[in-house]
């Protein structure tokens, strides 16, 4: 699959827009700035930008409780998502949902997920609504390891088969949901086959590399908007983080993050890969770090002078306000 | 005697219950932890709040069982061991993902003794961490108890603090009916002086907390220390109020409510979830039921606005009703 230069550049663009929202965001929470649980998406990038680089504002993602990257990765207003983790009413979300919850329907990010495997049902829903519409849309529904342990997941696989909707089941394996590896989690030990096993094709990457991903998330999206129902895409990756941040991350490997850091970190692998190709100049990278650091520094000083809500806004948009309790 | 936190003291509780009676384990997601992982330090989590810590290592993995990510089958594997005569305690992590294992709740365990004609017990118990207080948004901050508490053949627990927590749940242990035990996760960390040794406080006997003659405070949960709070503000202006905490929502000491009612002739109901068939509405339709003609003044609720729990801290606070708010209340119905 070929990048034109653009698409190379916006691709890397993304995955560090996120690295450093991550980063920058594990800071604040440690200067008290940002209240609540916050799951960091530090090392799985590729799989967000790979996958999101195929799909248009009109197709859908549904996302889980460590949805930052996914949103970036689909055009979410960074700006906009800074000052909703910092519960601003200026937040994408105008402050009531927060970092599990960031949402942006118009871009098509129907919404962080804070119950896991709450998503991939509703992202059958999305890919059902693409199918009577005939309209060409995917959707697409991002899940961890642990989650494809849950019933809804099953549900979901086996009826956007049934129904032949294109729905796209994103399977993030970081070996771990919160502090149980997949060893212990998964009963089977191909759990490929086991996704398989419903009915659809599932299409094997590198998480920590964006081509890897951007090749299987391509034939499962394409199979998909050709009408040949739902297909899977299984993306193997590192979390650089903690489960929350905060986490004392006694179940990791002596090392483990370390290692995770020098060889499976995909800003590396894509910098090693255009010296390579010789597509990118480094200096064009270099320029791009810096307009990401920018922009980061520039949200969160936006987020830390952004309007703070009002009491009066609790019950703003529940569809019925029985006045002050 | 030593003060415990109310993270520990439900700790302590589950240690000898399990030392006490085989029958009894504990089984949920991460409740030992690291099972799987390469650093091989199973058992070193005791749950995403710590209150399961140290029973994997005391007890062993039969009967500190980390789960997959599949409440359902948590709960169903809880309620089919208690069915053939175990003592499961199943946790369930944030009440709010009572959502994805409601019928295993409702349902089925709840049902069981009822439907099959009385001839079957169901002694499972299920814990959550329930309530707002730490901007978790609406997904993690539910208190769920109030809803639970509608379903007959489930038995509802929601202590307020660390002593009453382990007496409870004893209690809830050896109980031979599904009971759901609802841990505010604000009050984890708060202390307060609990015995050593095992001891059971029955179901249905709510706690005199406060003992005044104006006005009736019933408060539940986190709620609990905040009217207290409240009421001893108001005892400076020489206000004085019972304030009743039910312990058990489900059965409900509804004698010591009302007797207190027609003692002061006044009612505050405090609760930190929304107002539609809620449990201060419960509660109020009892007392204008049977205490009308007692009452002074108006029956006051006190609980979040109908709206599901923000993210934002300064919504938040405004949400989950405060002193000021059962203040005011308590003024208002003395007026
Ligand atoms: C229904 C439900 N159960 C449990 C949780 C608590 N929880 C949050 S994240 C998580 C682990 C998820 O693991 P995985 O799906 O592998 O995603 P990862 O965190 O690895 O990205 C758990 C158990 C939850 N949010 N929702």
């Amino acid at each position: 699959m070929s990048l034109d230069k653009a698409a190379l550049l916006r691709a890397y663009r993304q995955m560090k827009t996120i690295r450093e929202f991550e980063d920058r965001t594990h800071v604040e929470i440690m200067n008290g700035q940002i209240a609540g649980f916050t799951h960091l998406y530090t090392g799985q990038e590729a799989n967000a930008v790979g996958v999101c680089e195929h799909l248009s504002d009109d197709d859908a993602i549904i996302s889980t409780h460590r949805g930052h990257g996914h949103c970036i990765a689909k055009g979410a207003d960074v700006m906009g998502m800074m000052a909703e983790l910092f519960g601003s009413s200026e937040g994408l979300c105008k402050g009531k949902g927060g970092s599990m919850h960031v949402a942006d329907v118009d871009k098509g990010i129907l919404g962080a997920n804070g119950i896991v495997a709450g998503g991939p049902p509703i992202s059958v829903g999305a890919a059902l609504a693409a199918k009577i519409r005939d309209n060409g849309c995917v959707s697409i529904s991002f899940s961890g390891d642990g989650s494809v342990n849950q019933g809804t997941c099953f549900e979901a696989m086996n009826m956007a088969v049934v129904l032949q909707v294109p729905a796209v089941f994103v399977i993030e394996n970081n070996y771990y949901s919160e502090h149980t590896n997949i060893e212990y989690a998964v009963g089977c030990d191909d759990l490929k086959a086991r996704t398989e096993s419903f009915g659809f094709p599932v299409f094997v990457a590198d998480g920590s590399d964006f081509f890897s991903v951007y090749e299987a998330a391509g034939k499962a999206i394409a199979h998909a908007r050709d009408g040949n129902g739902p297909a899977g895409v299984f993306a193997e990756m590192g979390r650089f983080h903690g489960h929350f941040v905060g986490d004392p991350e006694h179940y990791r490997a002596e090392g483990e993050v370390k290692d995770l850091r020098e060889n499976a970190c995909c800003l590396k692998n894509f910098r090693a890969r255009m010296a390579e190709t010789g597509d990118l100049e480094q200096s064009e990278l270099d320029a791009i770090d810096a307009e990401v650091m920018t922009l980061i520094e520039q949200a969160v000083s936006a987020a830390k002078s952004a309007a703070r809500p009002t009491p009066e806004q609790v019950t703003e948009d529940v569809y019925i306000n029985y006045g002050a309790a | 005697m030593a003060e415990k936190t109310m993270r520990d003291a439900i700790n302590e509780a589950l240690h000898q219950a399990m030392a006490a009676d085989d029958s009894v384990f504990v089984i949920g997601e991460d409740v030992a932890g690291c099972n799987g992982s390469p650093s091989g330090k199973v058992g070193e989590v005791g749950g995403v709040f710590g209150v399961t810590t140290g029973l994997y290592k005391a007890f062993g993995p039969n009967r500190c069982i980390d789960t997959p990510i599949s409440e359902s089958a948590i709960v169903g594997a809880a309620a089919g061991a208690a069915l053939v005569g175990m003592r499961p305690v199943a946790e369930i992590m944030f009440a709010d993902f009572i959502g994805v294992c409601m019928d295993q709740i409702v349902n089925q365990m709840g049902k069981f003794r009822y439907m099959f004609g009385g001839k079957s017990t169901c002694p499972a118990v299920i814990r959550f961490a329930a309530g707002g207080g730490f901007s978790a948004a609406g997904q993690h901050s539910q208190a769920m108890y109030q809803i639970m508490t509608s379903f007959p053949g489930l038995k509802v627990v929601v202590p307020s603090n660390a002593y009453d927590a382990k007496g409870l749940l004893l209690q809830a242990i050896a109980d031979d009916d599904p009971v759901l035990f609802f841990e505010p996760k604000v009050l984890y960390q708060e202390a307060c002086e609990v015995p050593d040794e095992m001891y059971t406080i029955p179901f249905g006997e709510a706690a005199f907390v406060r003992e005044g003659d104006d006005c009736t405070v019933v408060a539940f949960g986190q709620m609990v220390p905040r009217a207290a709070q409240a009421i001893d503000m108001l005892e400076a202006e020489g206000i004085s109020c019972d304030l009743i905490d039910p312990r058990t929502t489900s059965p409900l000491d509804t004698a010591a409510i009302l007797e207190s009612v027609e003692a002061t002739g006044r009612l505050v109901v405090v609760d930190e979830a929304p107002p539609r068939c809620g449990l201060t509405a419960d509660i109020a339709g009892l007392a204008a039921d049977k205490a009308f003609s007692s009452l002074k003044g108006p029956i006051k609720q006190v609980c979040a606005p109908h709206s599901p729990t923000p993210f934002s801290p300064e919504l938040e606070a405004a949400y989950i009703p405060d002193a000021g708010k059962i203040i005011t209340a308590i003024k208002e119905t003395m007026a």
